[in-house]
């Protein structure tokens, strides 16, 4: 196409050669055209709905489109009055947060080792699919076939701790394995660990070779080859993975309820008992704080790493 | 030349495929409607509602009986209320608990039934329709008893009717009186009482249900056990008495009593027959569940009595005026003439219709279920399963003393909105 504008004479016809730019671009808009169209349908439109949503007055059974930020006030309330003690919202937000963190960090270290071992240390092709295959099988069962399968392994009289109390570690079980936060981070990282595997070992199956051979020529040792070379380019990755793993768990409420045994707050439960009381306006402005919360965090993320200029 | 030949290879070929399509077509749709016994005339009714009462065997049985198809549309309590408010094309039929009519019928999404149509409405129990045993024995009302939101002044009133219309929210099926199940084996002494759900004997083994509406009468009913404080109306709580409640629930949580809150049949079963729990608050079934699997387990009957709960059928207000509106009619008189009645009392649930499910079980079952006598021969489950030996006396006795008993009925209060913010505070607690 863009052949033909040039060997186009402007002289015959600079009118037409405008009118075939704008073909052009138009092109180009088509192109982009399908995606932006689903994308502002099912992302932004139902985005700009939940917005709106959220000032909106309700009562036992509908929704009432007339402004009221009842939504957000009851949200923060006694955020104020009741300091120095913590109020709900606070409390939650710092209890996810910190299931957030602690499974970051962990899928993080592990992710990175089994993307490493699959990038470096497995040579066929054909085993480094077989093996990542493996890492979805925890996607395979549902939450409620979950739950119950971690009982008999976690549970007070389960594997774990008959186990422990045999070899005579413990005299009598330990209750924190189940319905507590170590499960709830247990189970999250055996999910989500995935999602940090696959685009760190996207990103490290493309470092050249050559780079590592360089740098052991150069009289590197591993750590500093690890450190000063795969580490950096591996960046890009572990910023994708890093931003799947904390949107995820910042909005969990299934796994969180269901390994802590529906005990322990979390930012997505106070929108799940919202939404079944039929609290859409309040269940709304819930969603827009968790919302804006986390895009501070993938925000911040993103200065470290400009993802785009590594791709 | 060359189109001719063309031609007629082309037709010839379409021709072919078009038999054969005609042939699968045939064969399809006889193999499709063999099993209907009315093929001409599908009747097909969209049944939402919670497990509880969709068995594969009663839509069977109805299909046989009067050819409507049943498809069941199977959510949990919340979300098929939270169905009704949001999408009420999406289901003809709906079977749902009396508590959340105070949410429906305002929303005007659902049509109520005529209550002249229903052959048996006569015959109906007065727990729904009086609130006393057929015996004349009056029952506790506290929360939404269903007496008090069973009819309406009009055919498309929002308000309710305190005296007896012909326009009915829910067409009463089948209710049951809750109370806490235990496992004896493990708790090695006689359990009395709904304070013992909080005694820090049981420390980190105990659980109750995870709908905070249901949570909070389970709480406090143990407040008023402990004699800490006694409620006007326990299912329509003040501020002031949710603060109390939540804060005894709060104490509670943070001392480590419970184990984890179910919102699940299954894991109810599970954490009780695992031995997570051995005292929560849980359903009939999940019990004799849990018995079946040969652990022992008890639906212990408590001296300050049960919460109860109670269903019945509707229709989505699309239904009003189209040919559905006499199927359901028909689906509605099938269900309340005895068989289904009689599978739900097998099932450790009672039916709305006594005398027509009493005809379709035999005395000793009868005997077993309703009137609390040791059963003479092995009590099966629908399904053939052994549920309990010949011998075995009900849980809680006879149908007057478990429903005689009953204090207060699953609600939502007014402070429902201040109550849901209490009680994210107390998960987050």
């Amino acid at each position: 196409m863009a052949v033909t504008i040039d060997n186009t004479p402007d002289t015959i016809a600079p009118a037409a050669s405008g009118w075939r730019k704008i073909a052009v671009r138009s092109i180009a808009w088509l192109q982009a055209g399908p995606m932006t169209l689903v994308f502002a349908l099912f992302f932004l439109l139902p985005l700009v709905l939940v917005v709106i949503v959220s000032i909106w007055d309700y009562n036992e059974y509908e929704m009432i489109p007339a402004f009221s930020f009842r939504g957000y006030t009851d949200t923060f309330e006694g955020c104020v009055a009741n300091l120095p003690e913590l109020c709900t919202i606070l409390k939650t937000y710092l209890k996810t947060l910190k299931l957030c963190l602690l499974t970051w960090g962990l899928t993080l270290m592990i992710g990175f080792w089994v993307a490493y071992f699959l990038a470096f240390h497995v040579r066929s092709k054909t085993w480094q699919i077989v093996l990542s295959l493996l890492c979805t099988i925890p996607f395979w069962t549902s939450n409620v076939i979950r739950m119950i399968a971690w009982i008999p392994l976690l549970g007070r009289n389960g594997l774990v701790n008959q186990g422990l109390v045999g070899a005579g570690f413990i005299n009598k079980p330990v209750e924190w394995l189940l319905f507590s936060e170590f499960s709830v981070v247990l189970a999250l990282v055996h999910l989500f660990t995935f999602f940090m595997v696959v685009p760190i070992f996207n990103s490290m199956i493309r470092i050249d070779k050559r780079l590592i051979e360089a740098a052991y020529d150069a009289g590197a040792s591993g750590w500093q080859t690890l450190v000063n070379i795969i580490i950096p380019l591996a960046k890009p990755g572990i910023v994708i993975g890093s931003i799947f793993v904390i949107t995820i768990v910042m909005g969990d409420f299934v796994t969180i309820g269901v390994m802590g045994g529906q005990q322990i707050a979390s930012a997505g439960k106070i929108i799940e008992a919202r939404l079944s009381a039929l609290q859409f306006p309040a269940a709304a402005a819930n969603a827009v704080i968790l919302l804006g919360i986390t895009i501070v965090i993938i925000s911040a993320l993103t200065r470290i790493v400009d993802v785009r200029k590594e791709l | 030349m060359t189109d001719r030949s063309k031609t007629p290879s082309i037709s010839r070929r379409s021709l072919l495929k078009g038999a054969a399509g005609v042939a699968g077509l045939a064969g399809s749709g006889t193999l499709l409607s063999a099993p209907y016994v009315h093929a001409a005339d599908p009747k097909v009714l969209r049944y939402l509602g919670t497990a509880v009462n969709e068995g594969d065997e009663i839509s069977k049985k109805c299909l046989a009986d009067t050819g409507i198809k049943i498809e069941y549309i199977t959510a949990t309590t919340d979300d098929v209320t939270k169905r009704v408010i949001t999408q009420p094309n999406s289901f003809d039929v709906l079977d749902t608990e009396y508590f959340s009519l105070k949410k429906l019928v305002p929303s005007g999404n659902i049509f109520p039934l005529d209550a002249r149509k229903i052959k048996e409405f006569d015959n109906i129990t007065p727990v729904f329709t009086k609130g006393e045993l057929p015996n004349g024995k009056k029952i506790g009302g506290q929360g939404t008893a269903p007496w008090k939101v069973l009819y309406l002044e009009g055919a498309n009133s929002k308000t309710f009717s305190a005296t007896p219309t012909e326009y009915v929210t829910l067409i009463p099926t089948v209710y049951n009186a809750d109370t806490l199940g235990i496992r004896p084996d493990l708790i090695k002494r006689p359990i009395s009482s709904w304070a013992e759900l909080l005694n820090p004997e049981f420390k980190g083994k105990a659980s109750i249900l995870n709908i905070p509406s249901i949570g909070i009468m389970d709480a406090a009913l143990v407040v008023e056990a402990t004699g800490q404080y006694k409620y006007a109306d326990k299912g329509n709580m003040t501020k002031a008495e949710i603060d109390l409640t939540m804060k005894v629930l709060t104490e509670a949580k943070k001392a480590g009593q419970f184990r984890a809150f179910w919102k699940d049949f299954n894991e109810s079963v599970n954490l009780m027959a695992s031995g997570e729990t051995v005292i929560q608050s849980m359903w009939s079934p999940a019990v004799t569940k849990v018995r079946s699997m040969g652990i022992p387990c008890v639906f212990q009957p408590l001296k300050e009595g049960y919460r109860s709960w109670a269903s019945g059928f509707c229709v989505s207000k699309a239904v009003g005026g189209s040919p559905k509106l006499d199927w359901a009619y028909e689906f509605v008189n099938w269900y309340l003439s005895g068989w289904a009645g009689a599978y739900l009392n097998r099932q450790g649930y009672y039916s709305a219709v006594l005398s027509t499910a009493k005809a379709n079980m035999t005395e000793d079952e009868w005997g077993y279920w309703m009137e609390g006598k040791p059963a003479k021969n092995d009590i099966k489950a629908p399904d053939g399963t052994l549920m309990e030996k010949a011998g075995a006396v009900r849980d809680g006795g006879s149908y007057d003393d478990r429903m005689g008993g009953v204090v207060c009925w699953n609600a939502v209060m007014d402070e429902n909105d201040y109550m849901v913010r209490k009680w994210n505070e107390f998960i987050a607690a």
